[in-house]
């Protein structure tokens, strides 16, 4: 009603407002037409110089050697063009392997793990009173927002070997059942960040801890968002709870889901920040994931830049590959895109 | 049982429950905030002293005093305010123009316009990291905060768009075709209607701007070797020291990183959600 109501005032004074706007578009020498284009072309630019730029540089590096004498600021000198070498040579590194296999390992424990425990959270969420929702949501709210440095250090801290809390708890057990558990009772001292499987998990409990209340807070404005009279009419129906949770709740919030489960992939398959700081930097070549290799090979001396960008080049196509899904859902729910 | 009890267990529960994430989420960030109050008697021990006392300010005021790495920490503080706040006013400039363009506009890259910005969003920063090092190096801002702050506007742009586009879209249409019937020319529209009624959602997205730049830790330890220009991100390390780190001193840093983040995340915490998820929760 309202909406064919508009129409109709348009249509009816169409012929005045159009007048005045090809007068003013003459005085500002600007079609129309041009408009979006003008306001587009700044930031289109900068996407364009400072991302797709580099984009393609990063692959035509990747196949030259690029070092010092490459990167000076004056007078570089042109890098040699070597085929497919980089990429050889990382697929006969031993790097390649173990850094694949923390890259992969990492990022299915951990977003496994979020998922979980962020859905789970959230239909806690749902589930409290007003009052004590807020209490929760604010709590985790202090662990979504500790910036990535923060969070590696704080829980290089909790897991520090001589003063750590980690460890005054475990010690706290009794001594059986530490030895039950762990094999060892005794746990003063004890270093978390020598071998890679402790260090990774104290990197999966901070990263976990990061990121579970981002799928929280999103599963619960997924679920206010389900109308409550499914509910009201599953009840009606006899269904359970469990029944209720699998047919409506489940299907319904299948496209956070399937956003939630991508961006994490994607968050989780590249973390950088936290482990290069547990890791204490690029010491532990065993700890590599493939962000972290790249680097290593890029920015120690020698630098080997062709190397660390045929590395980044790996990890750019395993994650446009999972980008691809994540468009294809937000452009099949969005109808604003088309 | 009858079911009302029944039903006041279920909730206890759940209250219990809800507590238990709460301590979670919450006690990292309460012991560093409690440790960098600790005098270091009672950090570096192999008991358990849940608060300090007496609290201490030795931690804060050595960190602003003394600083680390040669540096008072306000350098650093000064350095990661300057290239955040640039980022994020030079990034708004850019986000609004083309935000306003693909929200208002129907014109023919339009979804490409919109695709790209999802796809570019997706490569991750860190692959990046060596083409945008070359390019830094030959344009000869290596070592320079410009460099940094136009790297920042680079990587956060796409997310801006995305998330500004629709504030600009929930805009209504007929108000600013009511501003060109009063024969007001198109900037004076976009200036005096559009602009104030999408200003809340133009600090939202700035927020989060801000928030990803003054985090932002690869870039700045990569395209910075000035000590005196470093950011807090890359500042914090040095309190790491070769066989023992300052645990007091690097989380009163990590203390005075983290209020800002937190206060601006309270404040958009809501629209950050709708911001990432999009299309995927109708709400």
């Amino acid at each position: 009603m309202t909406h064919s109501s508009t129409l109709a005032r348009g249509g009816a004074d169409t012929s005045a407002p159009s007048r005045r706007s090809r007068k003013r578009t003459r005085r500002s020498g600007l079609s129309p037409k041009a408009v979006p284009y003008v306001l587009l072309l700044p930031g289109f630019l900068v996407i364009a110089v400072l991302l797709l730029y580099p984009l393609y540089q990063m692959v035509e590096m990747s196949f030259h050697k690029v070092g010092l004498r490459q990167i000076k600021a004056v007078n570089p000198a042109p890098a040699d063009f070597v085929g497919w070498d980089n990429y050889s040579q990382i697929l006969d590194s031993d790097l390649f392997w173990s850094s694949l296999r923390n890259t992969v390992l990492f990022a299915v424990v951990t977003v496994a793990l979020t998922l979980v425990l962020g859905t789970l959270v959230g239909l806690l969420l749902n589930k409290l009173g007003p009052k004590m929702s807020t209490f929760v949501i604010v709590g985790i709210m202090a662990a979504w927002a500790t910036p990535p440095t923060a969070q590696a250090i704080v829980w290089k801290w909790l897991f520090d070997s001589d003063s750590g809390i980690v460890n005054w708890t475990l010690n706290l057990l009794p001594d059986w059942l530490s030895n039950l558990l762990f094999g060892r009772a005794d746990w003063s001292g004890h270093p978390w960040f020598n071998d890679t499987l402790t260090l990774y998990f104290v990197l999966i409990v901070a990263v976990v801890w990061a990121s579970f209340p981002f799928i929280s807070v999103s599963v619960l404005a997924g679920l206010k968002s389900i109308p409550s009279e499914l509910y009201e009419a599953a009840k009606m129906d006899g269904s359970g709870a469990v029944l209720t949770f699998r047919r409506i709740t489940l299907p319904l919030l299948k496209p956070v889901f399937s956003v939630l489960v991508v961006l994490s992939i994607i968050w989780d398959f590249k973390v950088f920040t936290q482990l290069y700081l547990l890791a204490g930097g690029t010491v532990n070549r065993d700890a590599f994931n493939l962000s972290l290799w790249s680097y290593a090979e890029a920015f120690s001396s020698p630098p080997k830049m062709g190397l660390g960008a045929a590395i980044a080049v790996v990890l750019t196509v395993i994650l446009l590959l999972i980008t691809f899904v994540y468009v294809r859902q937000i452009v099949k729910t969005e109808d604003d895109i088309r | 049982m009858s079911p009302l009890a029944r039903r006041r267990l279920g909730r206890a529960a759940l209250n219990a429950a809800g507590v238990v994430v709460f301590l979670f989420a919450v006690f990292p960030v309460y012991w560093m905030v409690t440790t960098a109050f600790k005098p270091n008697d009672q950090i570096f021990t192999t008991s358990f002293i849940p608060f300090p006392s007496p609290p201490s300010m030795d931690h804060i005021s050595r960190v602003f005093t003394k600083g680390v790495a040669g540096h008072s920490i306000w350098q650093y503080l000064f350095n990661s305010t300057l290239v955040a706040l640039s980022a994020v006013v030079l990034g708004a400039v850019f986000a609004l123009l083309a935000a306003t363009a693909v929200a208002r506009f129907r014109f023919r890259f339009r979804t490409s316009f919109l695709i790209l910005l999802l796809i570019v969003q997706m490569v991750p920063a860190e692959a990046l990291l060596i083409p945008l090092f070359t390019m830094v190096k030959r344009l000869g801002l290596y070592d320079q905060l410009l460099g940094l702050i136009i790297i920042n506007v680079g990587l956060t742009l796409p997310f801006s768009v995305w998330m500004l586009r629709t504030f600009v879209a929930a805009v209504p249409k007929e108000l600013e075709e009511a501003s060109w019937i009063d024969g007001a020319g198109r900037f004076t529209t976009f200036w005096r209607v559009l602009f104030p009624l999408v200003a809340p959602g133009l600090v939202a997205t700035s927020i989060f701007a801000f928030i990803t730049t003054w985090n932002e830790f690869v870039y700045a330890l990569t395209l910075i070797g000035d000590q005196g220009k470093y950011t807090m991100p890359v500042a914090l390390q040095f309190f790491v020291g070769q066989r023992s780190t300052d645990w007091g001193g690097i989380m009163a840093a990590s203390t005075l990183m983290t209020i800002p983040v937190l206060i601006f995340f309270l404040l958009v915490q809501r629209r950050m959600v709708s911001g990432l998820v999009a299309g995927a929760v109708k709400g």
